[in-house]
């Protein structure tokens, strides 16, 4: 079925091989990603473009709404812009510092990918509480976490550390030690060493991290939802808006504002793209 | 060579390393990181066993014999148990078809295979409601005819295969590339048919990496929160999972319950953790995600 008929010399649709199953497989694999990702998410971009372009920018310029995407995008920068921060100083710690118990360190920074995100949003909430063990220390200074947009940024600084950290550390590992020593021989301090010759290798690993913790952040549900308070046009988020236009039937806003994250979110996946293509070009 | 020198001692090397950090830059980074995922990341753990804990033992096993919470184990059982293989299979026959073969538009499948993860939980959720909702064109025949899709655990289990989609299949993609086809086309020239070759030949092969895709799979299956509670329609004891019924008994003031289970949960993602760190310690070489994408 997948040969086409075409010469050696002309356009074929795969390269023949010996091996057998490739209809079966790739049949499969098209079938089964139709059904569960294409169709479905076919079903949002039919329903957008039957509510018409009035009733979508109606929606898209609602108040309520552009707050929401405004805590949602500010938050999950702000958490990324930490996570890219702290994450490089860990990825670092783990990658060039040998110590007791570097191993565990290094599995429990997964930990985020593996903890749900309702026990991660619960034990947030219950530490960050006015009551709770890091929030009756930050109180006294007058500083409020919980049920502020500050405890939204602590929420998605947890859920996005794996995304820097897992990006920078292999690229980390990989850098060639020799090149720190002709730096030094050169007579760069330590830390010209890092910022002016290693740095620019790792911006590339650095700004990807960036960019998954961020995407990851725009779209978090379950660890925000607790510890946010949801205050409308304070602390709500916009996949919780989407989630109370729906209890309210209004599937057209519901519609109206996934389609508006999730087009943001290909920006985000095509810069991506283009950043590894560019640092592969430029670093090889 | 560099600016300071520390005092020599008989343990030092009389000459400071020019490819490291000086000792008090060392010792501040290594505390900035362990505070920073002390806070972060093991304050949140500890607490869900504390708070589980709270009140002893025995209101932590009442807690978990609540009919409800049973009930929540068994259809987060349940839905893991159904999305976990199908995904599992996918994962092969995706790989197979990507990693053995050359075919025009194999990047772009593969790119549209990751598309899950960049699309937020609650709109994976979303978009099963606009395709089986009342609204829908789907909708009302599935009425006529009795299907429960939406509100039920058909529903929940969509949801769940679609966020968990890309687990097996990017773990196995670059691995099998990585190996080639000489031992498949080894195998078939030898006489093998195709099914014997992937049992004996790309089967062992592969194990490990299987196992771990399988692992972050189920993972995710079990704790998915946001895409399932769109879909489930919240039914105590029908159609709550184990993280739903989380938020329930939270939002109820029943803290000692919520956590009960949260543990359940957090004892699932640390099992996970030392699986999956056990498999990248043995089995490294095997795997792909440890050796870079």
């Amino acid at each position: 079925m997948s040969s086409s008929p075409a010469s050696a010399a002309g356009w074929r649709f795969r390269t023949p091989s010996v091996i057998p199953g490739f209809g079966l497989t790739l049949g499969f694999s098209l079938a089964y990603l139709t059904l569960i990702i294409l169709i479905p998410l076919s079903a949002l971009v039919w329903r957008t473009t039957s509510l018409g372009w009035t009733d979508f920018f109606e929606i898209a310029t609602d108040r309520r709404t552009l707050r929401a995407l405004e805590v949602s995008f500010g938050t999950a920068l702000i958490a990324a812009g930490v996570n890219v921060v702290f994450g490089t100083i860990v990825a670092w710690v783990l990658v060039r510092y040998r110590f007791p118990g570097r191993r565990i360190v290094d599995a429990m920074v997964d930990l985020p990918f593996a903890l749900p995100t309702a026990v991660a949003g619960i034990a947030l909430t219950t530490l960050y509480a006015p009551r709770g063990w890091i929030g009756s220390l930050l109180g006294p200074l007058g500083v409020k976490v919980a049920y502020t947009p500050l405890g939204i940024v602590i929420a998605l600084i947890f859920i996005g550390l794996p995304f820097v950290v897992r990006t920078v550390q292999p690229i980390m590992e990989e850098i060639d030690k020799g090149v720190e020593e002709v730096a030094a021989t050169l007579g760069a301090s330590r830390f010209q060493t890092i910022w002016r010759v290693l740095f620019p290798g790792l911006a590339p690993a650095i700004l990807t991290g960036f960019a998954l913790a961020f995407a990851r952040g725009v779209g978090e549900y379950g660890s925000v939802i607790f510890i946010a308070g949801n205050l409308p046009y304070v602390s709500e988020i916009a996949p919780l808006l989407i989630v109370i236009r729906l209890e309210e039937y209004d599937y057209a806003a519901a519609t109206a504002i996934a389609t508006i994250m999730l087009a943001l979110s290909f920006v985000m996946l095509l810069f991506i793209n283009l950043v590894q293509t560019w640092s592969r070009k430029r670093y090889g | 060579m560099a600016e300071t020198q520390t005092a020599p001692s008989p343990r030092q090397p009389r000459f400071r390393s020019a490819v490291t950090e000086t000792r008090p830059a060392r010792y501040a980074l290594m505390a900035i990181a362990f505070v920073f995922l002390a806070i972060f990341l093991l304050l949140p753990l500890i607490i869900v066993f504390i708070e589980a804990f709270q009140k002893g033992f025995g209101a932590f096993g009442e807690a978990l014999a609540d009919a409800d919470t049973l009930s929540a184990i068994r259809l987060t059982l349940l839905v893991a148990a159904i999305s976990v293989p199908l995904n599992m299979i996918f994962g092969i026959a995706a790989a197979w078809a990507i990693a053995k073969f050359e075919f025009k538009g194999k990047a772009f499948l593969t790119t549209l295979i990751d598309l899950p993860f960049s699309v937020s939980p609650v709109i994976s959720g979303l978009v099963y409601v606009l395709l089986f909702g009342a609204g829908s064109v789907l909708g009302p025949w599935l009425k006529a005819h009795g299907v429960e899709i939406l509100f039920a655990v058909p529903g929940i289990v969509l949801a769940t295969v679609f966020v968990t989609f890309p687990f097996v299949a990017r773990e196995l993609i670059p691995l099998m590339q990585e190996q080639g086809t000489g031992d498949e086309e080894a195998a078939i020239s030898l006489g093998a048919t195709g099914w014997q070759t992937f049992w004996y030949v790309t089967l062992p092969n592969i194990k490990w990496g299987l196992l771990y895709g399988v692992l972050l799979c189920n993972a995710r299956a079990m704790g998915e929160f946001g895409a399932v509670s769109v879909v489930s329609g919240h039914i105590r004891g029908l159609t709550n999972t184990m993280p739903l019924h989380v938020e329930i008994l939270y939002n109820e003031y029943n803290a000692v319950g919520a956590f009960a289970v949260a543990s359940l949960l957090a004892g699932l993602a640390l099992v996970t953790l030392v699986l999956k760190t056990l498999l990248e310690m043995r089995y490294g070489a095997e795997l792909a995600a440890t050796r870079g994408h």
